[in-house]
Formats: structure tokens, C-alpha cells, sequence
């Protein structure tokens, strides 16, 4: 990354797949450094959301996941690189209402097939790839004014 | 209009939160899919539903809402209670079903926090 001298923040979380008690951990804890860092209350909103179906994604589907921070002087940047089944079919993924989600993960109110569109929706940029048996890995990045 | 009118015209129980009734809401969401609240709920509104689970509060939390409204009569789990605690999120149970909170509220000024969607895409 072209601005990692000037970062104003940097880290990094574990996800672990399958532990539905602790999805939404690491979207709280984005979301109060980010708050801590004076971000806009904008801003820390969409990260948390777009961190939040993220990591439902991880614990729904991957065996574990590393969350990466990096706050820059315009730009929050959030990348979710998972170890799992990976996505056969990314564009059949992004769209609204498709879903593979069993029953565990709608009994949780999530698996409507709008987690991926939703975080593009509230990213300004978003980029995903993803290999079948190894993994998927989803970049975010939220401009900051 | 206040949070203590929200628990006056719902003839709701506050189970989380009693510190926070004078907090002032105009808007709502309700819904029991957290997949569309996520995607639409605005910050600052309550969220009617009838899901009790923790990601009830976790998706209130970065969604910024302002207080969680459970409906039927749920009560949440003590998992559930902890978190709300913590994440400073009030809960509020009331016996009416979405349908009559929804409306009742409505009847006193609340609004949706979006009367409709756009369309199935670019709705942020």
C-alpha cells in the first residue's frame, strides 16, 4: 500500500468459523478504535457494518479468517482473508437473494443473500476474489472527508 | 418523541436501559430478517423485531441504533441482556405484535426511517 508510511492506524484480528457467540466481536471492536481515532461517526458506521456481514460471512461459511485495520489519513481500509471453501461463483454471489445459508444462520436472522451486495453497497471501493478449496478474500475501503 | 412515551404507548417493559428514556426517536425499522436491517436501517432509529438473539444487539450496535423494541412479548436471553449492557443499547419488550407496534407508533408521529426501497439495487 502506496500510503503505509502515513497510516494512522494498523492492525489485525482472528476470526474463528463456526463460533456464532463471538461473530460481530471484531466489527465492535473496529468500530470503537475507529471512534477512538476521532473518525466521523459516517464513516465508522459503514465500517462497522461492512466488518459486521464480513465476519457473519467467516463464521457462517470459513474455517477462520484474519481482519486487517489500516486507517490512512483519507481512507479507512479493511481486508477479511479467509481460510475455507472459497466462492464458485462470485457473481452469482453478489446478488441480492442468493444464498447458500442452512438453517443455523437464518434462525440468526442473517442468510437473505444480501451480505456481499450489502458490503459493496457501503464501501466506496470493494474488491473480492476467491479460490474453491482455499479461500476468499474481500478488500473495503471507506473514503474519510 | 421520548423513549418513556415508546414504553407508555406500548405498554412496554424496559429490560435494558432505564437511564436512557429520555433519549428522543422519529423513526423505525421492523423486521425480524437482520440480513434487510442491515441494509437499510438508519442510524438513530429503533429496531422493532422479534429476534432475541445476541446479533440482535450486535447489528443494532453498528447500525447505531437507537433502542431495540421486542415484540409478542420476547424476552431476551441474558446473553442477550450482557451485551445490550455493555454496548449501552436499551431493550424494551412489549406484548403487542409488529403489526400493532408499528401502528401505534405511527398513530403517534413515529415514521419509518425509509417509507419504501428504491429497488434492489444502489439502495445506499
Amino acid at each position: 500500500m502506496e500510503e503505509t508510511n502515513r497510516n494512522i492506524y494498523s492492525g489485525q484480528f482472528d476470526i474463528e468459523g463456526g463460533n456464532f457467540n463471538a461473530a460481530g466481536t471484531v466489527s465492535t471492536s473496529i468500530k470503537s478504535i475507529l471512534k477512538k481515532l476521532n473518525i466521523p461517526g459516517e464513516i465508522v458506521r459503514k465500517a462497522a457494518i461492512v466488518s459486521y456481514e464480513a465476519e457473519i460471512n467467516v463464521v457462517s461459511y470459513a474455517k477462520k479468517a484474519v481482519v486487517r485495520l489500516t486507517v490512512a489519513p483519507k481512507k479507512v481500509h479493511i481486508e477479511v482473508d479467509d481460510t475455507g471453501p472459497g466462492i464458485p461463483n462470485i457473481e452469482l454471489a453478489m446478488q441480492e437473494g442468493y444464498s447458500t445459508a442452512d438453517q443455523r444462520i437464518r434462525e440468526m436472522g442473517f442468510g437473505a443473500g444480501m451480505g456481499l451486495s450489502n458490503i459493496k453497497n457501503y464501501s466506496d471501493e470493494f474488491h473480492i476474489e476467491s479460490e474453491v478449496g482455499k479461500g476468499t478474500r474481500l478488500q473495503m475501503t471507506i473514503q474519510t472527508p | 418523541m421520548k423513549l418513556s412515551e415508546v414504553k407508555d404507548i406500548l405498554d412496554a417493559e424496559v429490560i435494558v436501559g432505564e437511564e436512557c428514556l429520555d433519549l428522543e426517536v422519529k423513526t423505525a425499522f421492523g423486521a425480524d430478517l437482520m440480513s434487510d436491517v442491515l441494509a437499510y436501517a438508519k442510524a438513530g432509529s429503533m429496531l422493532l423485531t422479534g429476534l432475541t438473539n445476541t446479533q440482535v444487539v450486535r447489528t443494532a450496535n453498528v447500525l447505531d441504533i437507537a433502542a431495540i423494541i421486542l415484540v409478542r412479548g420476547k424476552k431476551p436471553s441474558q446473553e442477550t441482556v450482557s451485551l445490550a449492557q455493555e454496548l449501552k443499547i436499551p431493550i424494551l419488550t412489549t406484548k403487542y405484535i409488529l403489526f400493532e407496534t408499528a401502528g401505534r407508533l405511527y398513530l403517534k408521529g413515529i415514521v419509518g426511517c425509509l417509507p419504501k426501497v428504491e429497488s434492489t439495487s444502489g439502495r445506499n
